[in-house]
């Protein structure tokens, strides 16, 4: 139940992308037959992007090399080209942490950049962040949906702020794509990063949905590839898969987002239910459908993972003890969690994987999990373990 | 990730528990970081008669405490003190390096332990 980590890729995209690598292997920009057939596929793809996320034109949509380059692309290419108008840029403290690092990035670079805060279930502060903006700010990124609390935010409300103060709205949305109906047109949505490896298509391949007329200055040069934005031969194959991933996600959203959300509220309630002293983080019902963030107290995540690997169950978790830094999650300390309840949290993402059975599994297993460790922890009240 | 041998120390640990009556109780590490473990102990002729723990933390904080127990019982308090943390990582087949440090605190609350036995040995006398 680690969909959010890495999903298998859909056998379908497989064989869309495979007479890519040793058939249809032109360059796109051939004039030739060859390069006609590649041409073709990607406006294909493109097509399919641009249905996916409800664009107007297929030329709004730039493919590229996944989420953290669309995110690259979108910031620093507002960021860069309207400089003259102002340096001063409004995100949020539970951003993606390629956002976050590309801000740090441009910070140093004369930028300033506003952190807005969320509440206790990671929704997004309207009037703070509109209280953020000055006749300097440019860009305000938000991200749709976060993959590891699973809260949504209030995208079009976000974005009508925004552009009532004429300022450009970029959308993470990487963790939400493919998940639920996104309307860049209805949503007030410039620019919309998605990828699609967490749409189960390939990895190393994303797209950037970018508004016309919004004015986004290059950051790879070379040799004009993607109107200009994005140059480098196109990874055609790639760009196939991530069409087809984008055409099945789209066909299967509303059926598969009704599952997951019953699997997902079964989830949620039977751990709450069963388990004293566990508590969900992010919100009970704005919250993508595949994400349920569970908190239990006086244990530690990295264990609680161990434990369930043991048992089959594989998750993740936003202890320190499973990060490369050895800092809890930036997401849960934002929600105002405090460290020691950050290292015993678990997300679990469900995906086309995952069936009834499995949610009855887990709260079989679970409990017990759980109640061992707290039996073993030092910081276990007496009167809980039993 | 871990060696076989730390994933039976975490599924079985050794030794868990508490001594209501323990000659020596040590406490490091801090629930912030993600890792608190106690280690108590009885001493019967200079010798560790019997040791408990308990731990909050990781899986490699789970296992080092179980191995501390499991190489300290029926040791002489100078010889435990000799136990370090390298010991217990070679005993358990190995850490991953990013937990050499952060998780492996079992030994130093073994001898947070008999110093708090020593002193209160000390005070009695």
């Amino acid at each position: 139940m680690d969909h959010g980590a890495g999903m298998p890729l859909d056998s379908r995209v497989f064989e869309a992308m495979k007479p890519y690598f040793l058939e249809d292997y032109g360059n796109p920009s051939s004039s030739h037959s060859f390069g006609n057939s590649a041409r073709n596929a990607i406006a294909a793809s493109r097509e399919k992007v641009t249905q996916l996320v409800a664009a107007e034109k297929p030329l709004e949509v730039i493919f590229t090399s996944g989420g953290t380059e669309s995110n690259n692309l979108a910031i620093k290419g507002v960021a860069y080209r309207n400089r003259e108008k102002g340096n001063h840029i409004i995100t949020t403290a539970i951003e993606h942490i390629s956002v976050i690092n590309i801000c740090k990035f441009l910070q140093k670079q004369g930028f300033e950049v506003s952190y807005v805060p969320v509440d206790k279930q990671g929704v997004v502060d309207l009037e703070k962040l509109e209280a953020a903006i000055n006749d300097k700010t440019i860009l305000i990124s938000v991200m749709y949906a976060n993959g590891e609390i699973g809260t949504i935010q209030p995208i079009r409300e976000i974005g009508k702020v925004a552009h009532e103060n004429q300022v450009i709205f970029h959308v993470d949305a990487v963790a939400a794509a493919g998940k639920g109906p996104i309307n860049v047109k209805e949503e007030n949505i410039d620019l919309l990063s998605i990828s699609s490896n967490d749409m189960y298509g390939p990895k190393g391949v994303g797209a950037l949905y970018i508004k016309k007329g919004t004015k986004v200055q290059p950051i790879i040069q070379g040799g004009g590839q993607e109107r200009g934005l994005r140059s480098g031969t196109e990874n055609v194959p790639s760009i196939v898969g991530m069409g087809k991933a984008a055409e099945i996600a789209k066909r299967g959203m509303e059926a598969e987002g009704e599952r997951l959300t019953r699997l997902r509220d079964k989830l949620i309630k039977g751990v709450l239910d069963k388990i004293d002293y566990s508590f969900l983080n992010g919100h009970p019902t704005e919250r993508l459908p595949d994400n349920a963030n569970l908190r239990f107290s006086y244990i530690e995540g990295e264990s609680l993972i161990l434990g369930l690997d043991m048992l089959g169950v594989q998750v993740s978790s936003g202890s320190a003890c499973t990060s490369k830094t050895l800092e809890p999650s930036h997401v849960l300390l934002a929600i105002g969690l405090a460290h020691e309840e950050a290292h015993g949290s678990l997300v679990f993402t469900m995906g086309k994987q995952n069936s009834e059975e499995d949610v009855d599994y887990v709260l079989e297993v679970l409990p017990d999990v759980v109640k061992r460790l707290r039996a073993l922890s030092p910081l276990t009240p007496k009167e809980i373990v039993r | 990730m871990y060696s076989e041998k730390v994933m039976d120390h975490f599924m079985h640990p050794r030794n868990v528990g508490e001594i209501p009556d323990a000659d020596g109780v040590g406490t490091v590490g801090n629930p912030v970081c993600g890792d608190l473990m106690t280690m108590y102990i009885k001493v019967k002729d200079d010798k560790l008669a019997d040791i408990k723990f308990k731990t909050f933390g990781c899986g490699a904080a789970i296992a080092t405490s179980s191995m501390t127990t499991e190489l300290a019982i029926g040791k002489t308090l100078e010889e435990a003190m000799k136990i370090t943390r390298a010991d217990v990582a070679k005993n358990l087949g190995g850490l991953p390096p990013i937990k050499m440090h952060c998780s492996n605190l079992a030994a130093d609350a073994l001898h947070e332990a008999i110093k708090n036995y020593q002193k209160k040995k000390e005070a009695k006398k």
